[in-house]
């Protein structure tokens, strides 16, 4: 793998985790808990949409193939997308959609704080506009994992069902492969080691004071989005999503 | 009712100007009503601070009283500049 | 029309004389533009009265947020779903801005909520209408906010303090709807394929009628708008709003290339509007009725969502109070 074929790898599971998160969070339109959750959620997915645009973009002109960020969204198939396996997970209860959400937030934290100082310009440029959001996306996640964690009997029973349901896809947070390694060395990407222990450091912190049960952490762990081997979910999310596209190919909306 | 709290919020739009009155939000707790009344009340970049304050702390004059609390005043001019007259060589003072 | 026949509780106006001291001083008071506020003195059939009409505006944005919501999911482009989502967020944001102004009537939220969800209160028939295309999301935009600005933008200068500044808040940030709206049936008429623009007229010819029961019945069949009127909660009639809206919209349609479906539609040299087709009123009532083609599934919803929310919301509040006692015992 050439450095550049792994700088595209690295943009793209950016790109993807942003979109597919962010079409997860189109999908409780309507349904959020409390009117001023529809707010909030509306914000986090449109940060994290444009986000993943700002990151298309840079990888559809690396590709070189005349693509545009429209098309790596709306056009390639789910064994092509290289999102982390924790957010195409159902949005299912609250407590499902807080947990993934503070899993995904601490690790997109603690990423987006290194590539802030990235060798490449254009990523550190990416990620200075996007920590500011991210920073307040983990405040609040952080927020709402104690509240649930520790509000009543059923929320604590909730959290702890979905942190449990949620904890096997976490490790491919964390567990560096080639593309992550090549990306550290050349001083593009962040430095893996140090993105597992600050996670890990938060996410005790968090649900011990969410008065949450600490998981396993030598449990089983699922990997395969970042290589494109997706659990089934992903593809429901993406015929719904790339529906209009894919129907009129030739269209210009 | 609801179980959450109604809290007034008040927005500084720039620095070096006072925070407004703006309207409401619901929340748990005044973090939470911070966080809310950011989403609500600053979604086009128009805050540099925000207040919230439970509604129900908030002590109002009651407009049935406007003329005892505010008419005395209208006839206090000497507390305005232009009251007092000067000559014109003092100049600006 | 966002506030469909709000019932006032009165069919005739009283005369400054016929009112006692406290009324008639209220009545100068909006006679000369005088803003209410939230402790003034006002009479109970006011204050009822605009609980009822702020309450079936902040529904509607609620529940409006709903037929767009079923294509944010499917937005075709990365720039339209932004636009959307936006749009969307505001829309939220106009229904709390507005149950804030209601709230200051000394109203609680929750439950005038629950009457939506018990089919007490209304909400602006439109919504109960599906959309079935991509293109109805930009008609959506640009007849249905489009309609909802001409009725809103006199609002402005309603007699309430806190519903007319809500007001100028939704009015500014509303502005970038309609365009949103119709850029994207421009871009669909100018650019697009065959399919498109069939999906273009499609959708006007669906939402074409229901867009301009927006604005109510007929004058005639409005009993409470003189009430209104002179509450000044209201500042123009049914009719007059409607025809406005069909001045400034029959050019912008014409500039797409595409026709109303109304065969009667004609510019009236000597009056200088639009003549338009009689609107089929009896369709109006029954989607108010709660037979329009989504009205179950639009309050089901709703009713899901904060009803599927209740334990989040009570979770939230026994932390709230974990953390002030734990606060108050350090």
């Amino acid at each position: 793998m050439t450095q550049q074929e792994a700088l595209q790898q690295y943009l793209l599971r950016l790109a993807d985790s942003d979109m597919v998160l962010g079409q997860r969070l189109c999908e409780l339109c309507g349904h959020a808990p409390a009117l001023e959750e529809e707010l909030a959620l509306m914000n986090l997915g449109l940060d994290l949409i444009g986000q993943a645009r700002n990151w298309y973009e840079y990888a559809a002109e690396l590709e070189g193939k005349g693509n545009d960020a429209d098309y790596l969204a709306f056009r390639r198939d789910a064994g092509e997308f290289r999102n982390l396996l924790l957010v195409e997970q159902p949005n299912g209860d609250y407590a499902m959609t807080m947990a993934r959400q503070f899993f995904f937030d601490a690790w997109h934290y603690q990423t987006l704080q290194a590539l802030v100082n990235s060798s490449d310009e254009r990523i550190a440029q990416v990620a200075g506009k996007a920590i500011k959001e991210v920073t307040y996306h983990l405040r609040r996640s952080i927020e709402w994992m104690k509240r649930l964690g520790n509000g009543t009997e059923e929320s604590h029973q909730r959290m702890e069902v979905a942190v449990e349901e949620l904890w096997r896809f976490t490790g491919e947070l964390i567990e560096a492969d080639e593309v992550d390694l090549m990306m550290a060395e050349a001083g593009i990407g962040a430095d893996p080691e140090a993105v597992k222990s600050a996670w890990k450091q938060m996410v005790t912190d968090v649900m011990t004071e969410a008065t949450l049960t600490l998981q396993d952490e030598n449990a089983w762990m699922h990997v395969g989005g970042k290589r494109g081997i997706h659990t089934e979910h992903l593809g429901f999310l993406l015929a719904e999503m790339q529906f209009l596209p894919r129907a009129y190919p030739d269209a210009v909306w | 009712m609801s179980v959450w709290s109604l809290y007034e919020v008040f927005v500084r739009s720039k620095h070096g100007l006072n925070h407004k009155h703006v309207g409401s939000v619901h929340a748990a707790d005044a973090e939470m009503a911070l966080e809310n009344a950011r989403e609500l009340y600053t979604r086009r970049s128009e805050g540099v601070s925000i207040w919230v304050v439970p509604s129900n702390n908030i002590t109002a004059s009651s407009p049935d009283d406007k003329e005892a609390l505010f008419d005395p005043s209208d006839d206090k001019v000497y507390r305005h500049a232009s009251f007092y007259k000067l000559p014109d060589e003092v100049g600006h003072m | 029309m966002y506030a469909q026949l709000v019932e006032t509780g009165s069919k005739r106006l009283k005369t400054l004389e016929e009112m006692g001291p406290e009324e008639r001083a209220f009545q100068e008071k909006i006679d000369a533009e005088i803003k209410i506020e939230p402790k003034n003195w006002m009479p109970e059939s006011y204050r009822k009265t605009l609980i009822r009409q702020i309450s079936q505006h902040a529904h509607s944005e609620i529940v409006g947020m709903l037929p767009e919501g079923n294509w944010v999911t499917r937005a075709p482009s990365l720039k339209r779903k932004l636009q959307l989502m936006a749009k969307i967020q505001d829309e939220a944001g106009h229904g709390l801005y507005l149950y804030s102004a209601m709230e200051t009537l000394g109203a609680d939220r929750d439950e005038e909520v629950e009457k939506l969800h018990t089919g007490k209160a209304k909400y602006s028939s439109i919504f109960n209408y599906p959309t079935l295309n991509w293109a109805d999301i930009g008609v959506v935009g640009w007849l249905v906010d489009g309609a909802a600005i001409v009725n809103q933008v006199p609002l402005q200068r309603t007699s309430y303090g806190p519903y007319a500044r809500a007001m100028v808040r939704v009015c500014k940030e509303e502005s970038f709807h309609q365009r949103q709206g119709y850029e994207i049936l421009l871009t669909m008429m100018q650019k697009g394929n065959d399919a498109q623009k069939a999906m273009v007229q499609d959708a006007i010819n669906r939402l074409w009628w229901p867009a301009l029961m927006m604005f109510g019945p007929r004058d005639d069949d409005s009993p409470n708008s003189a009430q209104s009127m002179a509450w000044k909660i209201k500042r123009h009639t049914n009719d007059e709003l409607r025809q406005r809206f069909i001045d400034q919209t029959v050019p912008q349609l014409e500039l797409l290339g595409c026709t109303a479906p109304d065969p009667e539609l004609k510019f009236n040299e000597e009056t200088g509007h639009y003549d338009h087709g009689d609107i089929e009123w009896q369709e109006f009532y029954d989607v108010i009725q709660g037979n329009g083609p989504c009205n179950r599934d639009r309050i089901a919803t709703r009713k899901k969502a904060i009803d599927d929310g209740a334990w989040v919301r009570e979770a939230a509040a026994a932390y709230a109070e974990k953390q002030k006692q734990q606060h108050q015992a350090a």
